[in-house]
């Protein structure tokens, strides 16, 4: 069974890794450079000078599609982080203390659920006008009850464990208790939600693009390249076709890389399948 | 070193604890036994200001001259490692798994006592050094699962004597040991308790390794201490119909005993909400006088320092 949970794994790190390395490499190289406009060469099909065609204004598609990814992998990476950062932390508060300031963080977290991620970037666009910072920020903000919710829970089962206990009887206050003892202990979960949560990141990423929310132009994005096919789509379908393949293979290789890494370092699994 | 007066604890109605009053000198050592649920690892929690929250306490509690009445997690943390510090039955459990256990024992030195880096380290090799773990340097830096569970023990013995506290309280140090282990382990704490004049609790349903390890030895049951006194007195002469019981459970050694059935206590310890109102042994007793179940028996002296709480004593039989 072991080697069913680890499918998963290795095929959520086939897909991610590639992905990865290919936008490493666009920092430094792509076939074009990506504001590069050959009007008089729209549309072209693929070759070998143009891997995969040209655009309606005759940009590298290859090109554009390698530096997307690096929009798409840095805002879900900033998104998560910060809002990760933060959902953790009220989550490790929420535990320490208990009470009613547990009941405040987890009842404000049930709120910060109800709000649909793209209606506050939709609020902020219309506050601040539309930009990349406006959509990191509106997917980190969803992102900050999710991890509340998973840190507390996490938390609040390392509290009653002995060593915690030995803790408290050596003196050491809730602060020293979080960081030097529930912190480390929590980290696995944490780690399998952040993976999952860079799919969400990703998708929600691409979404705002395309309404024209998050990445603004020439910024190339999986979401604008989208929509702006969109509108050729009987004329140049392929175009549509790439950056919506892109984010489905970022989605689901992080999708299946968190629910790998969940599956090998969860032991309830592991009972339950061994 | 300790003075705890009438203290007891209540989960709502019921009473964990009741009455219990305790004395510990410099240097004394006091075993505590009782079967499983009979409140003893509640009074070492006690002692600490570490029971659970939905626990209430009422009583008096003097730790080293210092009124803990009624105090404040910030007064109780303050006194924790310094004046009370704890040992625990499982020492895996109780070792974060992630740290270096040297690590875990630099803590309260750096928290409490402000060492620096260098100054806790060398304190935790002294320590290491002190509670017989060998090659402390190359300890200091392993994970508790690469240790075994006589060094894991001594270890948490390390942390919690790290801060020099007055009074030590095991709460079934040597349960999860082997009897080879474990005996090292008793006799390291009674050397420890000598030598640092330090005031030992010793708690475990162990008779053996209590009798080793405490001069005086207190009986508990269903949140009572029924009997109390000098080790010898007490397992020599029992007048507690609980202590008799519970002596007369042991197996005794030799070949005239192999086919021997050991005789019980009937029945098992009733739920806390269960206990009677009177003597806390009552329904289960032997001897039981028709008014146990419902007047409780103040403890009575029965030989020098020697105390039980049982309507029989002195009473006509």
């Amino acid at each position: 069974m072991r080697a069913h949970r680890a499918i998963n794994l290795w095929l959520g790190a086939a897909l991610v890794l590639p992905m990865i390395a290919i936008a490493a490499i666009s920092l430094i190289w792509t076939p074009y450079d990506v504001t590069l406009l050959d009007v008089g060469n729209k549309f072209a099909p693929p070759s070998p000078s143009h891997w995969l065609g040209t655009d309606q204004l005759g940009r590298d598609v290859a090109s554009l599609l390698m530096s997307a990814s690096v929009n798409s992998l840095t805002v879900a990476f900033v998104a998560v982080g910060m809002g990760g950062s933060l959902g953790v932390m009220l989550g490790l508060l929420a535990s320490a203390f208990g009470g009613w300031v547990e009941t405040l963080v987890m009842r404000l977290a049930d709120l910060g659920f109800a709000f649909p991620a793209l209606l506050f970037a939709i609020m902020l666009a219309t506050a601040f006008g539309p930009s990349l910072s406006n959509a990191i920020l509106a997917i980190a903000f969803i992102n900050i009850p999710v991890f509340a919710r998973v840190a507390r829970g996490a938390a609040n089962q390392v509290w009653t464990r002995d060593f915690v206990l030995a803790g408290q009887a050596a003196g050491l206050g809730r602060a020293r208790l979080t960081f030097d003892h529930i912190l480390p202990n929590i980290a696995a979960p944490i780690i399998v939600q952040a993976t999952i949560e860079f799919a969400v990141a990703i998708l929600a990423e691409a979404a705002l693009s395309y309404l024209g929310l998050g990445a603004q132009p020439p910024l190339p994005s999986w979401g604008r390249m989208l929509s702006e096919a969109q509108t050729l789509m009987y004329l140049a379908p392929e175009l549509a076709i790439y950056p919506g393949l892109c984010i489905i293979i970022a989605v689901l290789g992080f999708g299946l890389l968190g629910d790998g890494l969940r599956d090998v370092t969860d032991p309830r699994l592991k009972q339950v399948r061994a | 070193m300790i003075e705890a007066n009438d203290i007891t604890v209540r989960f709502g109605t019921a009473e964990a604890l009741r009455g219990i009053n305790l004395t510990l000198s410099p240097g004394q050592r006091l075993g505590i036994v009782g079967e499983s649920g009979s409140g003893k690892s509640m009074l070492g929690l006690s002692l600490m200001g570490m029971l659970p929250d939905a626990a209430g306490m009422s009583g008096q509690i003097r730790i080293d001259g210092t009124d803990m009445t009624g105090a404040k997690i910030a007064s109780w943390r303050a006194i924790r490692a310094r004046k009370v510090a704890m040992i625990f039955q499982e020492p895996l459990a109780a070792l974060n798994p992630l740290r270096r256990v040297g690590n875990t024992v630099m803590e309260p030195l750096r928290q409490h006592l402000g060492h620096s880096k260098d100054a806790a380290r060398a304190r935790v090799l002294q320590l290491f050094e002190e509670t017989g773990i060998q090659d402390p340097v190359a300890k200091f830096r392993q994970f508790p699962h690469e240790l075994s569970g006589g060094q894991r023990q001594r270890v948490l013995i390390s942390l919690a004597l790290a801060c020099n506290p007055k009074v030590l309280i095991a709460d079934e140090p040597t349960t999860a040991l082997d009897a080879h282990v474990a005996l090292r382990i008793t006799d390291l704490l009674v050397r420890l308790a000598e030598e640092r004049g330090m005031a030992l609790v010793f708690i475990s349903h162990d008779l053996a390794a209590v009798a080793r390890t405490a001069q005086d030895i207190a009986v508990m049951y269903g949140g009572e201490i029924v009997e109390r006194g000098p080790v010898h007195a007490v397992l020599s002469s029992p007048h507690h119909p609980y202590t008799q019981g519970l002596l007369l459970a042991r197996p005794a050694l030799g070949a005239g005993h192999l086919r021997e059935r050991l005789p019980v206590i009937p029945g098992t310890v009733p739920a806390m909400r269960d206990l009677a109102v009177g003597c806390r042994f009552s329904g289960r007793c032997a001897v039981e006088l028709p008014h146990c179940a419902t007047e409780r028996p103040a403890s009575r002296p029965v030989g020098a320092h020697h105390d039980a709480a049982c309507h029989r004593i002195g009473a006509a039989t």
